[in-house]
């Protein structure tokens, strides 16, 4: 394949990863906004985003829409040569919830030693790999000083289904775990749904705030081949009838300039828990 | 900056309805203005955080005290399409499903109503004629004498069977015209949509009781005629709704009201005449509506008589192989009519039968000649009719 930015004048092609039916709209949908305001892009759907990030990177499509798990391994996979362009008002500023149950006697992290913490998937940056980062930090080494029961739904798709994490708080309600680590906003979400029954859990620890995904290019692509894209993107409006629902759809009201300082608690989890190896054995073959 | 507005949440959480306070207070608010939320929740500020992160909204945190908290206000209201109470002349799509008067949210998806400007589908009187239809609603279980039901003798039964079975074809006919368009009509004109709704409901009922009628004496059903179908087919397929309503309602139920008076004048039982009259209460209306209709089309387009008439007049070309009445159907009826088969009967009946035609025939010209058409041309429809009645 060759690298686009030898032929300037194709289609931008984004690559997003299929997590849902409801991408195909969201694209099929920002395709033809994008195309009357004189911007062709096409999409590329990737069943995981692993396939994603080695596209993006060997210059298969030019831009990704990133988990930012994705963004993490596109930047030690390329020794940080990738810009982040984009990313969405709710991507910003998240956190995780360690819940426990409130009859348990378990009010600290400290009292998750030799207890059993359900998480999401094994690649979710938000149910799985933050919150368990954030446990190791207090010394109870997750995996050797506490049990960790993984709901690996949709492995590959970076936690984007929330599945995994319901089964998570689902584990923690039936008593199958002692702690259980949901997103901020899906506490709600699985109160309201009956998932958790309200009253019944406190929150041990609350994850500082991180940034969730963004659309990533390489570092080495021509700033004029996304320009138009990032315009048309920023100003796409919420009180506009034609992408109200698409936007709806991908959940946000507003596109944000990205920035990149949201990542650190990741990338230390990443390291940490080896997911790409060690820093020490990149650089090895790096050399 | 200084809050716009506050609200006082008590010690709601967020899963227990806090969202439909802050919306309502949120709802008074422009862009980047503040609402000072006071609440006394464990665990409030966070989740407020969240809600707020999904919203659209800022939350700006907790900072005079741990119990009030500020948030700024950001974009995502809905814009709202008004259009109002009154039948416009032109319906949006874009309205899609939502009740005239409504407020309706911009970017709902366009729906195919093909049929959505007033003049194409409306009538004065649709309300008169609605209310109607619902207070005149009968059952065939519960309003029809069937215990009265006498042994008749085997020609005079199979003669009424014969004619239920006709009538049964043509209630079908007249409940799939209306059907078909009913999805094509926008819902902005929804009284035409629900009187023709009514009309299927009835056609329904008419075709039941009619079948049961054929099959409560033991004969069962009757033969259902090719040059019959044919001709009902001419109807079932017309694409254009005035038309469909002008052929259906104006000429083929109205002639059928002067058969279902016919029929419950010389009914041999009193089954038979109960579900006559009950049809034909029915069948008024859906007259009145199809006239009603097209006096509204033809006070605005005058022009569209001589398309109607055309219309007419295809109709009887493509009937041209058909000779008439189907012989069954004929035959039933002079039976009925007659009241049996001695050669004096059969008299009687093909008198009264082609007093029928006439009666017919008069009233069609009578409703052609209401609609404007000239007497003449009064005349020529009338006779170009199908000779199968509907």
């Amino acid at each position: 394949m060759k690298p686009s930015k030898e032929n300037p004048s194709r289609p931008l092609r984004v690559g997003a990863v299929a997590y849902d039916p409801k991408v195909v709209t969201i694209w099929e949908g920002f395709k033809g906004y994008f195309a009357k305001r004189g911007v062709e892009i096409d999409y590329v759907l990737y069943s995981n985003y692993d396939a994603q990030v080695l596209a993006n990177l060997s210059a298969e499509i030019d831009v990704a829409w990133n988990s930012p798990l994705a963004w993490v391994k596109s930047q030690l996979e390329s020794h940080r040569h990738c810009r982040a362009l984009a990313m969405r008002d709710t991507d910003r500023d998240l956190t995780t919830k360690i819940l426990a149950r409130k009859d348990s006697g378990i009010t600290t992290l400290g009292d998750l030693k030799g207890k059993t913490i359900a998480v999401g998937a094994s690649d979710s940056p938000q149910a799985t790999l933050i919150p368990l980062s954030m446990v190791a930090d207090t010394g109870i080494i997750p995996g050797k000083d506490c049990f960790v029961l993984y709901h690996e739904v949709m492995v590959g798709k970076h936690g984007d289904h929330v599945g995994g994490e319901r089964e998570a708080a689902r584990a923690l309600a039936t008593g199958k775990a002692d702690a259980a680590c949901v997103l901020d906003g899906n506490v709600t979400v699985f109160i309201n749904e009956g998932t958790l029954d309200p009253g019944t859990t406190r929150v041990l620890a609350s994850t500082p705030p991180y940034d969730h995904c963004n659309f990533t290019v390489r570092a080495d692509l021509p700033e004029e081949r996304t320009r138009r894209f990032v315009e048309v993107l920023l100003a796409m409006s919420y009180d506009d009838p034609e992408v109200r629902t698409l936007m709806e759809l991908e959940g946000l009201k507003r596109w944000l300039p990205a920035r990149t300082s949201g990542y650190e608690q990741l990338e230390k989890a990443v390291e940490r828990f080896g997911l790409y190896g060690s820093a020490a054995a990149r650089r090895k073959a790096a050399e | 900056m200084n809050p716009k507005a506050q609200v006082d949440l008590g010690d709601l959480a967020l899963h227990e309805g806090v969202p439909v306070l802050l919306r309502r207070a949120l709802r008074s608010l422009a862009e980047g203005e503040v609402l000072e939320v006071r609440g006394g929740s464990p665990e409030l500020a966070e989740s407020l955080a969240a809600w707020c992160r999904s919203e659209g909204h800022r939350y700006l945190g907790n900072g005079r005290a741990p119990e009030i908290h500020r948030i700024e206000r950001g974009k995502g209201s809905a814009v709202l399409l008004i259009p109002g109470r009154e039948v416009m002349d032109v319906a949006d799509p874009a309205w899609g499903l939502a009740p005239r008067g409504a407020q309706i949210e911009a970017g709902s998806p366009e729906f195919a109503f093909t049929l959505r400007e007033k003049r194409q589908v409306w009538a004065e009187e649709l309300a008169s004629i609605y209310k109607q239809s619902v207070a005149n609603q009968w059952s065939a279980a519960r309003d029809i004498p069937w215990r009265d039901l006498p042994k008749l003798s085997p020609e005079l039964e199979a003669a009424v069977c014969q004619v239920m079975t006709f009538l049964t074809e043509n209630e079908f006919a007249a409940l799939y015209v209306p059907a078909r368009f009913i999805p094509r009509i926008h819902p902005h004109y929804r009284e035409v949509v629900e009187v023709l709704a009514a009309q299927i409901m009835d056609e329904a009922r008419h075709a039941e009781a009619f079948t049961r009628r054929a099959e409560a004496g033991g004969a069962g059903l009757g033969t259902t005629a090719a040059s019959g179908q044919l001709s009902l087919q001419t109807l079932v397929e017309e694409p254009d709704f005035s038309t469909a309503a002008f052929l259906l309602c104006v000429m083929g139920e109205g002639t059928f009201l002067t058969l279902l008076k016919f029929l419950e004048d010389h009914a041999p039982d009193p089954v038979t005449a109960a579900l006559a009259r009950y049809a034909h209460r029915d069948e008024a209306r859906h007259v009145a509506f199809g006239t009603a209709h097209l006096r509204y089309v033809l006070e605005r387009e005058p022009a569209r008589r001589a398309s109607l008439a055309a219309a007419v007049e295809r109709r009887h070309r493509m009937l041209a192989s058909v000779s008439g009445l189907s012989p069954y159907v004929y035959d039933a009826l002079v039976v009925i009519a007659g009241g049996g088969l001695t050669p004096a009967q059969v008299r009687e009946g093909a008198k009264r039968v082609a007093g029928l035609h006439r009666e017919m025939d008069r009233s069609r010209r009578e409703r052609l000649e209401s609609l404007g058409f000239a007497e003449g041309d009064a005349v020529t429809l009338s006779a170009y009719h199908t000779k199968n009645f509907m």
